[in-house]
């Protein structure tokens, strides 16, 4: 089966990618200036240096390094990434797991919605290079690109939410009632409150991906077989929509994968202005009080999140293509 | 006085601790009011806490012995009553009896003995420690019965007995406080408790029914977080939040609007705080005073008033709040004067001796970072008219906004720092021993400038040992004058709180202590309820 | 860096301005260059056109709309905004080009030696690649910079030091198409030291895709830094930069519009110009993208 020898080959390729990654995010914390224990132990004025060396070794900071990462990556192995240094002394995976689930949420809906508008636009660009409309599409999806996403988003909650009233501004869901709402109408009031946060995410994502299939497609349309079909006197439509389509958008599952870190980095800017509890705000907080756990706990299990798009994308991708690359691509 | 309470700001201490002691019943029942918090709770163990949103939240959870009442005065709040001792150095509480935890337990001396001896547990990861460390002993010789003993004649004592320092011993004794489930499910015995809290998303707390002074009038006490200040404006314009304290930009531009005059209720006055600029003496640029007066000099507290605070705030000339007992209005002043700021400089030895701009002594450029906290625009935008100032004399300054924690662990405490804007809040007592007592200059001790100055020393020591408010004046007064000649801080100003309220709450009853001090009766008439609770 | 006969001799004499007549004949792509041009320009003059001193605080003229005397009003000091926007086009360049300079070196660095000497090496440098690409650049950029400070040059480094993979995959692909041409053989064959059939031989070949991703990295550098500011922890004050404009302006959105809005369209501008002459680079010097 050539299709599972492709797969053992790219989970096998993985391997020494997450190694890495576990190395760069356990050196943040050593990188940091002073030692991990410094902002705990400096809460307790009582601090004695034997108190300090009980911690260092209660934290394992007495070993070699590379004991302490073996540790770390043992203990990652079992989701157990340490407690928090914030006063609470949380379990880190604790305080990631109550937050994923919302980021992941929303990145998904707005990475569907850069999808439904990407592809169409960028395929009619293709199909209508360097006309009117390929260049009104060009110009307006700079233009999302270029706007910072703060700036729109703030603009929006001011129009919409505020002058209007159309639109709640800032939360997930209502947060008086909503327990007696039903099922219906709690659908309906995460809508409402997601409607922004998802557009202004998708907004900036919306450029590169459209472009990335416009000029797929334009590489596929001037591919032999599609000459071939054009001369077989097949309908245009059929040529673009049948032949073309397809093709041009399977190089889409990588990128797909690829653009999983942009989004949930641009997470940590909406979900700061939209009050929305999720793993963005997670992290731009554990690097503002240092609490080092958090912060290597986030980037390991974000990144480890992306390699796992990677590989679905890489699944996707050996699926759909009939002539399963065994090569390296992307 | 501790430590972090004292740095961060106002709000809490008297929107927390000084709930009028009136057991009236409501006019009616109801409602929820909406907050907003730029930061989430930490832990609602309030020993543990440093941060202000954690001590808001737990100061309406827990009660402690005694509380300022709205004309600041300190009365009863567990203790009914207590007593002195003649020679000031033991005061026996006596407690409310019947006062119930939230899980049903009655209080008892004991949750005090209890709470006292984990605050004193060098174990224990707490700031508050100080004030108890004064004790020299603490007895209990009945359930209703506090004796505290300390070991030298010590003026603040009876203001420690706050809400810090209470624990449910049932719950806690034997075990690891730092790991205890009550930092996130707390039980207190104070007039709210908690309903619900998500992470990052808000706090719900509802009113204890069996709270000892009678039920609070709102059912229901609401925190949203929303980290973003303009996104938290917005939410209030909105409709979305029913209480928000207002930048001086905001309360000045913003509220003159139809629907704000329509929708909301302003109040301000000067808060309990004074904001500074403090030099690092350990630097050998701070070292002669010159250079500090001459600093002092250079800085228009006007203008600073005038564009940072937009006029929300009055000058200060040292550590008390011009409306305090203790203030003495006749110290030296430093209105703004460049001239004698540059002779002063000339005179300490700084040279311009290139051109650019910036003065040199023994080749050393006049050169320092002012650093404060992230997130406050009064103190980013005070930072900045200093350094334009300053510039102007030949000073290089740079500015570097830090977060709260970070601040104050790795560089407060840490002594890295060469200038910093900070902010005290002012007690409603003069004591400032441990903000510039020599003895206090050790690691993560609050004279992190390391001022020494051993006739203010011996002044500081006397002030907390006197009782006669008369002569405690005296010593004060001359502790300012000290402080004015020295300018180990810059004292800039003491701005105002800015409070805006939705008009459905009634029972507002703005004191010199604020406006929250009878918070738990605060009202809302029923056709104007906006949140069913049921 | 030598002569380079054979560079010139991979591309047709005749179409050797055939990019430039294609490139003027996108409309998008002019605009793009205008608008570049223009930032320049006043990148350059800043001193001159500017009306103000822009760290000139004023406390009796704060939050002034826009008037005669202040053209786009006065911030929340009291500053002209026009000169700080004026201002602020140098920091927005400096960052833009210095962090993707870096990129674009470490990038071509890389990526050359990955694509030249193939075997382990590629190997290694392009799994180091695909695990930097894991990491949000944002949180890997906001944690250095909080540890460390945001200083421009910080801010200016970090971005570079995350933002250099595309570029290395993009050099790789070309040195591996172009290593084993007649003309790269005929330099090894002739004794040419690796450092000289890399550099003078097979990069001045990249020179054209390297030129379009760092002129559409500009724009994304650009937006960084305001993501930055709005964390607080971008170009700091009083230094103007837009991103800091901006945020300020998003602060104080309903007191004063002025303050928002004409940073807000600063950055929208610039990033979209160089975004279309990227765009126009890209379509103009690719031969395959060339329409018949």
């Amino acid at each position: 089966m050539p299709f599972i020898a492709y797969l053992s080959k790219r989970l096998i390729a993985l391997i020494p990618t997450f190694i890495g990654i576990t190395i760069i995010s356990f050196m943040v914390m050593h990188l940091a200036p002073g030692e991990p224990i410094g902002v705990q132990a400096d809460l307790n004025p009582k601090m004695t240096p034997e108190v300090r060396e009980r911690l260092r070794a209660l934290y394992g900071l007495d070993k070699p390094l590379y004991v302490q990462y073996w540790r770390w990556l043992d203990g990652l192995a079992h989701l157990d990434l340490g407690r928090s240094f914030a006063p609470d002394r949380a379990p880190v995976w604790n305080k990631i797991k109550e937050r994923l689930p919302v980021t992941i949420l929303i990145n998904s809906l707005s990475l569907g919605l850069i999808l439904l508008i990407a592809v169409p636009l960028g395929v009619a660009s293709a199909v209508r290079q360097g006309g009117l409309f390929d260049k009104a599409v060009t110009i307006l999806i700079f233009v999302f690109y270029a706007a910072p996403s703060f700036w729109v988003a703030i603009v929006l909650m001011l129009y919409l939410g505020v002058d209007l009233g159309w639109l709640p501004v800032s939360g997930l869901h209502s947060l008086m009632g909503y327990n007696a709402l039903s099922p219906m109408q709690k659908v309906l009031d995460w809508t409402r409150h997601l409607l922004l946060p998802v557009a202004v995410s998708a907004m900036g994502g919306l450029a590169g991906l459209s472009r990335y299939v416009r000029s797929s497609m334009l590489e596929v349309l001037r591919q032999d077989y599609i000459m071939t079909a054009r001369a077989k006197g097949l309908s245009e439509h059929a040529v673009i929509y049948r032949h073309a389509l397809r093709n041009a958008l399977l190089p889409l599952i990588t990128i797909l994968g690829l653009s999983v870190p942009g989004l949930i980095g641009g997470s940590v800017i909406f979900e700061s202005i939209f009050a929305i509890p999720g793993i963005g705000q997670l992290m731009w907080s554990s690097v503002m009080s240092r609490d080092y756990p958090v912060l290597m706990g986030n980037l390991v299990i974000v990144s480890i999140l992306t390699l796992l798009g990677n590989l679905l994308a890489d699944i996707g991708y050996g699926l759909a293509d009939p002539r399963i690359r065994t090569g390296r691509h992307g | 006085m501790n430590y972090i309470r004292i740095l961060l700001s106002i709000i809490f201490l008297f929107a927390v601790q000084c709930r009028l002691a009136a057991a009236a019943d409501c006019p009616s029942y109801g409602d929820t009011i909406v907050v907003g918090s730029i930061g989430d709770a930490s832990t609602l163990i309030p020993m543990l806490a440093s941060d202000a949103t954690s001590h808001e939240i737990a100061g309406l959870i827990y009660d402690g012995l005694v509380k300022y009442d709205k004309n600041l005065n300190l009365v009863g709040d567990l203790a009914k009553s207590w007593d002195v001792s003649p020679d000031g150095l033991t005061i026996t509480f006596h407690l409310k009896k019947g006062v119930k935890w939230q899980d049903g337990v009655e209080f008892t001396a004991q949750d005090v003995l209890f709470g006292f001896k984990v605050i004193t547990d060098p174990k224990t990861p707490t700031a508050y420690a100080g004030d108890f460390m004064e004790v020299k002993t603490i007895e209990a010789p009945d359930p209703y019965t506090i004796e505290v003993t300390y070991k030298r004649p010590f003026a603040p004592a009876l203001s420690s007995w706050g809400d810090i320092v209470v624990l449910p011993k049932h719950l806690l004794e034997g075990k690891d406080i730092t790991k205890s489930p009550l930092a996130r499910n707390p039980v207190g015995l104070g007039p709210y408790k908690l309903k619900e809290w998500k992470t990052q998303e808000k706090i719900v707390l509802e009113a204890n029914p069996d709270y000892f002074e009678g039920r609070a009038c709102l059912d229901r006490y609401l925190m949203r977080i929303i980290p973003d200040p303009a996104t938290m404006f917005l939410e209030l314009k909105s409709g979305g939040l029913d209480w928000m304290d207002l930048s001086p930009i905001q309360y000045e531009r913003q509220t003159n609007t139809k629907f704000f005059k329509k929708n909301f209720k302003k109040y301000k006055y000067l808060s309990f705080s004074y904001t500074y600029l403090g030099f690092n003496l350990r630097f050998p640029l701070f070292k002669d005073k010159r250079v500090r007066q001459a600093i002092a000099y250079a800085i228009d507290k006007d203008e600073i008033i005038r564009g940072a605070l937009l006029g929300y705030g009055v000058p200060a000339t040292g550590p008390y709040k011009p409306d305090a007992w203790f203030y003495d209005p006749d110290v030296r002043r430093y209105p703004y004067n460049p001239q004698k700021a540059r002779a002063l400089l000339a005179e300490a030895g700084w040279r311009y001796v290139n051109k650019d701009g910036v003065l040199e002594k023994d080749g050393r450029p006049f050169s320092f970072t002012i650093i404060t906290n992230q997130g406050n625009d009064v103190r980013e935008r005070t930072a900045q008219i200093i350094q334009y100032r300053l510039k102007k004399i030949g000073i290089d300054v740079k500015i570097r906004p830090i977060e709260w924690t970070a601040l104050i662990n790795d560089f407060i405490d840490k002594r890295r720092f060469e200038a910093v804007i900070l902010g005290w809040t002012t007690g409603l007592d003069p004591d400032i021993y441990d903000i510039f007592h020599s003895s206090k200059t050790g690691p993560k001790e609050l004279n992190f400038i390391d001022y020494k100055n051993p006739e203010l020393d011996k002044l500081l020591v006397e002030g907390r040992e006197t009782f006669d408010k008369k002569k405690r004046k005296k010593i004060y007064d001359r502790v300012q004058e000290i402080l004015a000649e020295d300018q180990p801080y810059v004292f800039l100003y003491v701005p105002m709180a800015l409070p805006v309220i939705n008009r459905r709450f009634h029972g507002i009853e703005p004191a010199p202590s604020g406006i929250s001090h009878n918070f738990i009766r605060w009202w809302v008439p029923k056709d104007e309820q906006k949140y069913m609770t049921r | 860096m030598g002569d380079k006969p054979e560079v010139k001799s991979t591309i047709p004499k005749s179409g050797r301005f055939a990019w430039w007549r294609s490139f003027t004949k996108n409309p998008l792509a002019v605009a793009g260059l205008l608008i570049v041009g223009c930032l320049i320009i006043t990148a350059i003059l800043a001193p001159v056109i500017s009306p103000y001193d822009p760290q000139a605080i004023n406390t009796w003229h704060i939050l002034e709309p826009p008037s005669r005397a202040h053209l786009l009003g006065t911030d929340t000091l009291g500053r002209d905004c026009l000169s700080r926007l004026i201002y602020g086009v140098r920091i927005s360049l400096l960052v833009g080009i210095v962090a993707v300079g870096l990129a674009t070196a470490i990038g071509a660095a890389l990526g050359a030696a990955a694509g030249y000497y193939g075997g382990m090496i590629d190997t290694l440098l392009m799994r180091f690649v695909d695990i930097m690409l894991c990491f949000p650049a944002i949180f890997l950029i906001m944690a250095v910079i909080a540890f460390l400070e945001p200083s421009i040059l910080n801010i200016m480094v970090i971005i570079g030091l995350t933002g250099w993979m595309g570029v290395a995959r993009l050099v790789r692909a070309e040195f591996m198409s172009l290593r084993e041409r007649d003309f790269v053989l005929a330099a090894k064959l002739s004794g040419a030291s690796d450092r000289r059939i890399i550099f003078s031989h097979i990069l001045p070949n990249a020179v054209a895709p390297i030129l379009v991703s760092a002129t559409l990295g500009i724009g994304g550098a650009i937006l960084t830094e305001s993501a930055l500011s709005f964390l607080g922890i971008g170009v700091q004050p009083p230094t103007p930069s837009w991103g800091n404009m901006l945020t300020q302006g998003k602060d104080n959105i309903e007191v004063a519009w002025w303050l928002s809005i004409f940073p807000g369209l600063a950055i929208l501008i610039a990033v979209l110009g160089f975004n279309l002459l990227g765009e126009g680079l890209r379509d103009a010097l690719d031969p395959r993208m060339k329409r018949d």
